[in-house]
C-alpha cells in the first residue's frame, strides 16, 4: 500500500500532497517537512530508497523518491510494494504529466494542482496502484477532460443565449 | 431562473479562480498568511451563493489551501453540495476535495451515502469512476456496509475501467467491513481471470494485500497465481530500471541477502567481508541494511571479529543517529538469543565498558541494562564485572563531564548497583565506597543517586565485615564516620527518593556507630540486611502468575449497595448468600482438614510467587537452551586472564587471548584425536579429519552459567504476547473456504434487490466445500482403551476433588435415574450404561490453578467424577461395595454449597440444571475423535477449554485451548522421540516451550512400549474464536526394534470446532431471562429433521458434544446456555415436535452462533 504521495520542490514547498491515511493538517505539514528534510540531504548518486520518517510510520515504511530538476517526487510505501515497481510508477507518473502538460515544469504543477490530482487518481486509488499503462492513463484523463469541456461549452452557450 | 444562472455566471467571471489564488499567494510572499485569510473570507462569501459553479470554484481553491496546511473542514457541507452536482466538472472537484479532507470522524459523511450510491449507478462511467476514487479515500465502516453490495455489482460492470476500480476499492471495504470479505471473495477470485489486464492486476493487488496479512487463507489460490505469473505479460519493466540504478542494486542485494539469510544462513556468512565493506559506504541506507544483515550472521566464531569491526566504525562514525544505531546493533548482536554467541563474557564486559566512552549517545540505559543483566545472570563473570565497575565508578568524572545531557551516566547506575550487590568480590571495597560518596555524585540524576546511596549501604556492610574480622576496631569506626560525614549531602537532595534512602541509612549508620563505640560486633547483623540472592525475573512473569483457584478478580469484595445485579451468573456470589445454612454445624469437624488444605494451598502459592524468596536457591536452573552449549565440555580457564586491569580494559586484548586460547584448544584436540586415532586404527578405519573448525568445537572460556529468568511454575509459555491487537487486518483473517451462512449476506437495499439476482452467495455455496465432519464413531477397542484412561484420570481427579470441594454443588434432586456401579460412560457393556446428567458444571473447574496436576486431568473425567458423586450421594445404599468411597464423599458433601433457585418448586415438571429422573438411559458418547492413524500409531484428540482471559473476554490476550492427544502404539516395537508439530496459522498457534523457534515441534514427553497408550497435552493460542479452525500437522517418531530403528511420520489435520471454544457454564433461569431481555444478542435458528431419539437424549447430546447446560426444561421444550472462552453468551431454545427439532439461538457474536449451530446440525445428521 502507498501511504502518501508528495511532490515538493528543492526548497520543500509542497506542490502536491496526497495522503491515503488520515492525518490532521498540521501533521501533514510536519510530514512534508520531515520528508523533505530526509530526502533533500541525500546525495544525487545514492540509492532512491530510505526508511520513512517517524511521523509517517517509522522504519516499517519506505520512502521511494526521484528527483527531477526542481522537484522531488516521493512515495511513502509499506513493505508490500516493490521498490522497483514504485520507481517505475514515478517514472510513468512524470512521463504522463509530461504528455498531459506538454513539457511539464514546476509552474504547471503550481497552477494546476487539481489536474495533477486528476491524473494521479487514474494511477493510484486509495493507496493501491490502479494503472501503470501510460496510454491507458492518458486516454482516460483525456476523455474526462473532453467531457469537462463539453460541459463548459454548454455553460458558455447559455451565456451567449443572453 | 434563467436569469439567475446568467447572473451567477457573470459573477463568476469576477471571482478568483484557482490560478488567480496561486498567483496572488506568490505575489504576497511577505504577508502570505494575511492574504490567504482574506481569500478564505472571499471563499466563505462564494460558498453562500446559490450558484453551483461559484461554489465549485470556491471548493477547488479550498482544496489547494488544504495542501498548504489550512483546515477546511468547516466547508465539509459545501463539499457535499458540490459532490452532488449533476455536472461532472463540479462533481469531480467535490470528490477531490472530499478525498483530501474527509475522514472517519467527518460527520457529514453519512449524508453522502445516497449520493454516492446514485453516482455509482450513474450511466456515465466517469461519474462512477470519480465516486469510486473519492470513496476509496474516505470510506467509513458505515459507508462500506451500506455500499458493499453496490460495489460488488460494479465488479461485473461492462466497462473494464469501472471493474478495475471496483475491484480495487473492495480491499478498502474489506478493511472497514470485514463481514463483506466472504460473500465478495468468489467474485474477486473470478476477477483474477478477467480478460482485461488492468482488472486482473487490480485483483492480484487486492489478493496480495489480503494474503500478506493472513497468508494461510489464500493458499488455495497459489496455482492460479502461478498461472498468472507465467502467462501475464508484465508491464512493470524491471530490467530497464535495474540498469538505471547501480547503487540501487547494492541495496537490493543486501535486502535479498537478508531474506536468504533467514533460510540459508551458511551461504551468506561466506560473504561477511563484503558486507563489512558495505559498512563503509557513504550511503546511510546501505549501511543500515548491512548492519541488519550482520545481526543475522554472527556465530560463536565470528562474533568477536564482527564486533571489533563495528567498534571501529563507532569511533569513526559521524552523526549521532548512525552511531547510536551502531551501538544498539552491537548490543543486539551480542545479546541475541540469550547471549548464545558469546563465549567470553570478560570480553563482552570490556566492550560495554568501552562503549561508555561514547559521547552524546542516548543509549546509556541500554548499556546499563546489559551490564546488569550479564552480571546477574552469568555468575562466573561477577568477579571481573565488579572489578571493571569499580574502575568505572572511580573514573566517574570522565563520564560525567557533560552528563546531564548525555545519557551515558546511566551506566553509573549499573556500576553502582553491581558493586553494591556483589560487593563480596570487590578488591578494595573501601576505595569504591569512597568513590561512591564523593560530593560530585550529587550532580548525577536523582534515580542514579538513589542507587548510589542504597549500594553505599551494601558496601558499608561488606567493609564492616572485613574490618571487624581484623583486629583493629578503629578501622570499622572510621568507616562509619565516613558514612556519617558524607551522607548528609544526600539527605539534602531535592530528589525525594534519594533523601528518603539517605536519611534512613544515615540513622542506621549512626546507630551502628553507637554500638561500635560500645564495642559490639555488628557486621553480621548489618550484612543480614542485604542477605539473599536476587534472581532475575522474566519480564512476562507477573502476567503469567495464574489467578489462584477460587479467586475471582471480578467478584465484588463487598456486595454492591444496590440490588441491580443484572447478569450475575457467578455461582460464587450466590453461594455466599446461602453459606450460613450449611457451614455452621459442621465447621468443627472439618477444621483439621481444612487447615491442612489451606496450608498446602499457601505453600503452593508461595512456590509460585516469583517475589517470594525461597529458602533454597534450587530454582536456579542451568542454562540449557541452545543445543550447542549443552554438550560442550566445560573447560576450566587455564589461561591467566588478568583480573586486575589497570585503567580501562581493551577488548582487543581479549580478542587476542581468545584466539590464542582457541588455537591452543584446537591443538590439544588434535593431539587427543591423533592419540585416539592411533588407538582405534585397528578397529574402524579412518575417522573424519577435523577440517575447518565447526561451531560446536568452540568451547566457551567460561562455564556459561546463565541463570534463566524466573517464571511462575505453571505459567504457560506463549510467544504471541507482543502481538498488536489493534491490527485492522486481524479482522480479515477469515476462512474463505467455508460456505456462506444466511446471516453473512451483504445488506441489500430492498429497492435494489433485483439487481443482485445471482448473488455471490450462491456462487460461494456452489464452489465451496462443506465443513468437515464431526468425529466419527469409534470402534469398541478404542473405547476400551479410553476406559482405561478414564479410570486413571478418575483417580487423579479424586485428589483434585478434595481440594475443590468447596466449589462443588450438591444436587440431590437433580439426579438421573439408573444404575451406576461402574461410572464409565463410554463403556461398551450396555449393562453398565449410565444416564448422563444434562447439566454439568464439570468443565468450569478447569481453571488454571497453582497445581499442575489439574491441567493433566481431562474434562471428561471431571465430568464423570462429578457425576459419580451425584449418583453416590443419592444411591449410596445401593452401592455397598463402595462404602469406603462413599464415606469420603459424605464428608465432602458437608462442604458443598448447594444452590437452587426455586428450591421448593419441585411440584411441576420443570427441572432446573438437570433432567427428570425416570427417563431412558442414554447411549454411550465420547468426544474423543480420531486424529490420524497408521500401522504404527493412532492419535485420538479431544479439545478442552482452558480459559485464560478474564471474564470480560479480553480478546487482546487471545485464548488458550488445550488439546489432549492420546497416542496409542499399535505395533510391536517401541515408539520413541515423538515430535508433534503443527503449522501455525496467524489465528491459531501451538505454544512451544520457551526458547524454541516458531517451527520447532513439541517433543512428546514419553515413549510408547508396544500396545501402550498415553496422553499428552498441547496448548494452543487462538485469537479469534468465531470461526472453526483447521491446522495441519505432522507427528514424527522413531520405531525402534531390537536391531533397527526407522524414522516414521504421520500427517494429521487438527480441527478446532467452534464448539470447542465453548465452556459449559451453569446459568439460572432469571439470569438467563435477563440476558435474553438485554437485547444485545443476535438471533438465529436451525431445524433438525428426523431426529429419532428421546428429548432428554437430544439434550444430553447437545450438552455433551457442544458443552451446553440446561437452564430450564418444560415438557418438550428446553432452554440451554453456554459461554465461549472469550465470554460470548450462547443461548438456545430447543423445541421438539415429533421428529422435528427446532433450535432458536441467540448470541452476541453472530458468526460464532452460525458456526455452533452448523456443528450441532452436523452432530445430529450423523445419528
Amino acid at each position: 500500500m502507498i501511504r502518501a504521495i508528495l511532490i515538493f520542490n528543492n526548497h520543500g514547498k509542497p506542490r502536491l500532497s496526497k495522503f491515503y491515511e488520515h492525518y490532521t493538517e498540521d501533521t501533514e505539514q510536519q510530514i512534508i517537512r520531515e520528508t523533505f528534510h530526509l530526502v533533500s540531504k541525500r546525495d544525487e548518486n545514492v540509492c532512491n530508497f530510505l526508511e520513512g520518517g517517524m511521523l509517517i510510520g517509522g522504519s516499517d515504511y519506505k520512502l521511494i523518491y526521484r528527483h527531477y530538476a526542481t522537484l522531488y517526487f516521493v512515495f511513502c510505501v509499506d513493505s508490500s510494494e516493490s521498490e522497483l515497481g514504485i520507481l517505475d510508477l514515478i517514472q510513468v507518473f512524470v512521463e504522463t504529466l509530461d504528455k498531459c502538460f506538454e513539457n511539464v515544469c514546476e509552474l504547471d504543477l503550481i497552477f494546476h494542482v487539481d489536474k495533477v490530482h486528476n491524473i494521479l487518481a487514474e494511477m493510484v486509488m486509495g493507496g493501491m496502484v490502479l494503472e501503470t499503462n501510460m496510454n491507458e492513463i492518458i486516454m482516460q484523463v483525456d476523455a474526462q477532460n473532453k467531457m469537462e469541456k463539453s460541459e463548459t461549452f454548454i455553460f458558455q452557450s447559455t451565456r451567449q443565449d443572453r | 431562473m434563467a436569469l439567475k444562472i446568467v447572473k451567477g455566471s457573470i459573477d463568476r467571471m469576477f471571482d478568483k479562480n484557482l490560478q488567480d489564488l496561486v498567483r496572488g499567494i506568490r505575489n504576497h510572499k511577505e504577508d502570505e498568511a494575511k492574504y490567504i485569510s482574506t481569500c478564505i473570507d472571499e471563499i466563505k462569501q462564494e460558498l453562500k451563493q446559490d450558484n453551483i459553479a461559484v461554489k465549485a470554484n470556491a471548493v477547488c481553491k479550498l482544496t489547494y489551501l488544504q495542501m498548504l496546511g489550512y483546515d477546511v473542514s468547516w466547508a465539509a457541507f459545501n463539499i457535499v453540495e458540490v459532490m452532488s452536482s449533476s455536472k461532472f466538472t463540479y462533481k469531480r472537484i467535490g470528490y477531490l476535495a472530499a478525498s483530501q479532507c474527509f475522514h472517519e470522524s467527518t460527520d457529514v459523511i453519512m449524508l453522502t451515502t445516497n449520493q454516492i450510491r446514485k453516482d455509482l449507478s450513474s450511466p456515465n462511467q466517469y461519474d462512477t469512476g470519480v465516486a469510486l476514487t473519492g470513496l476509496s479515500c474516505f470510506v467509513t465502516p458505515d459507508l462500506a456496509r451500506d455500499l458493499a453490495n453496490d460495489i460488488m455489482t460494479l465488479m461485473s460492470h461492462t466497462k473494464p475501467y469501472i471493474r478495475k476500480k471496483a475491484v480495487l476499492i473492495m480491499y478498502k471495504v474489506f478493511l472497514k467491513y470485514p463481514e463483506s470479505l466472504r460473500p465478495a471473495f468468489p467474485r474477486l477470485k473470478e476477477k483474477l481471470e478477467d480478460p482485461d489486464p488492468g482488472v486482473q492486476s487490480a485483483a492480484v493487488n487486492v489478493i496480495c494485500e489480503l494474503a500478506r496479512r493472513n497468508p494461510k487463507n489464500y493458499l488455495s489460490l497459489a496455482p492460479l497465481f502461478f498461472k498468472l505469473m507465467t502467462s501475464s505479460t508484465n508491464n512493470w519493466v524491471l530490467i530497464k530500471i535495474i540498469k538505471l540504478f547501480i547503487q540501487v542494486l547494492k541495496y537490493l542485494g543486501l535486502l535479498a541477502m537478508s531474506k536468504i539469510l533467514k533460510t540459508h544462513p551458511k551461504s551468506v556468512q561466506s560473504h561477511k567481508d563484503l558486507i563489512l565493506q558495505c559498512l563503509d559506504d557513504k550511503d546511510e541506507s546501505i549501511r543500515l541494511r548491512a548492519l541488519d544483515l550482520l545481526y543475522g550472521m554472527v556465530s560463536k566464531k565470528n562474533l568477536m571479529e564482527i564486533v571489533k569491526k563495528l567498534m571501529l566504525h563507532v569511533d569513526k562514525a559521524e552523526g549521532t543517529t548512525y552511531r547510536d544505531e551502531l551501538l544498539t546493533k552491537i548490543i543486539d548482536i551480542c545479546s541475541q538469543s540469550n547471549y548464545q554467541y558469546i563465549t567470553n563474557f570478560e570480553w563482552y564486559i570490556s566492550i560495554l565498558v568501552e562503549l561508555t566512552r561514547l559521547e552524546g549517545t542516548r543509549h546509556g540505559h541500554l548499556i546499563a541494562s546489559q551490564m546488569l543483566d550479564v552480571a546477574i545472570r552469568v555468575k562466573a563473570i561477577r568477579i571481573f564485572a565488579v572489578a571493571q565497575m569499580a574502575t568505572l565508578l572511580d573514573n566517574a568524572h570522565l563520564l560525567t563531564g557533560n552528563m546531564q545531557r548525555n545519557g551515558i551516566c546511566e551506566v553509573l547506575y549499573a556500576a553502582a548497583w553491581i558493586c553494591g550487590e556483589f560487593s563480596e568480590h570487590l578488591e578494595n571495597p573501601m576505595q569504591t565506597l569512597e568513590a561512591m560518596l564523593r560530593p560530585k555524585v550529587a550532580t548525577l540524576p536523582g534515580h542514579i543517586q538513589a542507587v548510589y546511596v542504597q549500594n553505599a549501604a551494601k558496601l558499608f556492610s561488606t567493609v564492616l565485615k572485613s574490618q571487624e574480622g581484623s583486629t583493629e576496631g578503629t578501622a570499622a569506626q572510621e568507616t562509619s564516620q565516613l558514612m556519617i560525614d558524607r551522607l548528609p549531602l544526600f539527605v539534602q537532595s531535592a530528589n525525594l527518593e534519594v533523601q528518603e534512602r539517605a536519611s534512613c541509612i544515615l540513622q542506621l549508620v549512626k546507630y551502628i556507630q553507637k554500638l561500635q563505640q560500645k564495642e559490639v560486633e555488628v557486621a553480621e547483623e548489618v550484612s543480614a540486611l542485604f542477605a539473599g540472592e536476587l534472581n532475575p525475573v522474566a519480564p512476562k512473569a507477573q502476567k503469567k502468575v495464574p489467578v489462584p483457584e477460587g479467586l475471582d478478580l471480578d467478584a465484588w469484595i463487598n456486595e454492591p449497595p444496590s440490588e441491580s445485579e443484572s447478569e450475575d451468573e457467578q455461582p460464587k456470589a450466590i453461594f455466599a448468600k446461602e453459606e450460613p445454612k450449611h457451614s455452621r454445624s459442621r465447621h468443627t469437624e472439618v477444621d483439621e482438614k481444612e487447615l491442612a488444605r489451606r496450608r498446602e494451598a499457601r505453600k503452593q502459592e508461595q512456590a509460585n510467587n516469583p517475589f517470594y524468596i525461597k529458602a533454597s536457591p534450587s530454582s536456579q536452573k542451568v542454562y540449557q537452551e541452545s543445543p550447542g552449549v549443552e554438550h560442550i565440555p566445560v573447560v576450566q580457564i587455564d589461561l591467566t586472564v588478568p583480573l586486575k586491569v589497570p585503567g580501562l580494559p581493551m577488548s582487543d586484548q581479549y580478542l587476542k587471548l581468545e584466539e590464542e586460547r582457541r588455537q591452543k584448544e584446537r591443538a590439544d584436540k588434535k593431539k587427543k584425536e591423533k592419540k585416539k586415532r592411533k588407538e582405534k586404527r585397528s578397529g574402524r578405519g579412518r575417522r573424519h579429519d577435523s577440517g575447518p573448525e565447526s561451531e560446536e568445537d568452540i568451547t566457551p572460556a567460561h562455564m556459561v552459567d546463565i541463570v534463566t529468568e524466573e517464571m511462575p511454575e505453571n505459567a504457560l509459555p506463549s510467544d504471541d504476547d507482543d502481538k498488536d491487537p489493534n491490527d485492522p487486518h486481524k479482522a480479515l483473517d477469515i476462512d474463505l473456504d467455508k460456505p456462506l451462512a444466511d446471516s453473512e449476506k451483504l445488506p441489500v437495499r430492498s429497492h435494489r434487490a433485483a439487481k443482485v439476482a445471482k448473488s455471490p452467495v450462491e456462487d460461494g455455496d456452489a464452489e465451496n466445500t462443506p465443513p468437515s465432519q464431526e468425529p466419527k464413531k469409534k470402534s469398541s477397542k478404542e473405547k476400551r482403551e479410553k476406559k482405561k484412561d478414564k479410570d486413571r484420570d478418575r483417580k487423579k481427579s479424586k485428589e483434585e476433588k478434595k481440594k475443590k470441594k468447596h466449589k462443588h454443588e450438591e444436587k440431590e434432586e437433580d439426579l438421573l435415574g439408573g444404575e451406576a456401579d461402574e461410572p464409565v460412560v463410554q463403556s461398551e457393556d450396555t449393562t453398565e450404561v449410565v444416564a448422563l446428567p444434562t447439566s454439568t458444571n464439570a468443565e468450569t473447574y478447569i481453571l488454571p490453578t497453582p497445581d499442575n496436576r489439574l491441567l493433566t486431568m481431562s474434562s471428561t473425567s471431571i465430568f464423570l467424577f462429578f457425576f459419580i458423586e451425584q449418583k453416590s450421594s443419592k444411591h449410596k445404599k445401593k452401592k455397598q461395595k463402595k462404602e469406603k468411597e462413599e464415606k469420603e464423599k459424605k464428608k465432602k458433601k458437608k462442604h458443598h454449597h448447594h444452590h437452587r433457585h426455586h428450591s421448593d418448586g419441585g411440584a411441576d415438571e420443570s427441572v432446573q440444571n438437570g433432567t427428570v429422573e425416570d427417563e431412558e438411559p442414554l447411549p454411550p458418547m465420547s468426544n474423543y475423535c480420531l486424529l490420524a492413524e497408521n500401522s504404527y500409531i493412532k492419535m485420538m484428540c479431544l479439545t478442552l477449554n482452558h480459559k485464560v482471559c478474564d471474564i470480560q473476554g479480553n480478546l487482546q490476550d487471545g485464548s488458550q485451548v488445550v488439546v489432549s492427544v492420546i497416542f496409542e502404539n499399535k505395533c510391536d516395537s517401541l515408539l520413541k522421540s515423538m515430535e508433534f508439530n503443527v503449522l501455525d496459522s496467524l489465528n491459531s498457534k501451538l505454544q512451544r516451550p520457551e526458547g524454541s523457534g516458531p517451527h520447532d515441534g513439541f517433543t512428546v514427553p514419553f515413549q510408547l512400549p508396544p500396545g501402550v497408550s498415553n496422553e499428552a497435552r498441547l496448548v494452543f493460542t487462538v485469537q479469534s474464536i468465531v470461526m472453526p479452525q483447521k491446522m495441519k500437522g505432522t507427528l514424527t517418531f522413531i520405531v525402534k526394534n531390537e536391531d533397527s530403528s526407522i524414522h516414521e511420520k504421520l500427517d494429521f489435520k487438527l480441527h478446532f470446532t467452534c464448539t470447542s471454544y465453548l465452556i459449559t457454564t451453569p446459568c439460572y433461569s432469571d439470569a438467563f431471562a435477563k440476558l435474553l431481555e438485554s437485547g444485545d444478542l443476535k438471533c438465529s435458528s436451525v431445524r433438525l429433521e428426523e431426529v429419532n431419539m428421546p428429548f432428554h437424549h437430544l439434550l444430553a447430546r447437545i450438552c455433551f458434544h457442544h458443552h451446553f447446560s440446561v437452564v430450564e426444561r418444560i415438557d418438550s421444550c428446553a432452554s440451554m446456555y453456554s459461554r465461549s472462552i472469550q465470554g460470548h453468551h450462547v443461548c438456545l431454545l430447543v423445541k421438539t415436535s415429533g421428529q422435528t427439532v427446532s433450535i432458536d439461538a441467540k448470541c452476541d457474536e453472530p458468526t460464532l452462533l452460525g458456526n455452533v449451530l452448523d456443528e450441532i446440525k452436523q452432530t445430529f445428521s450423523q445419528c
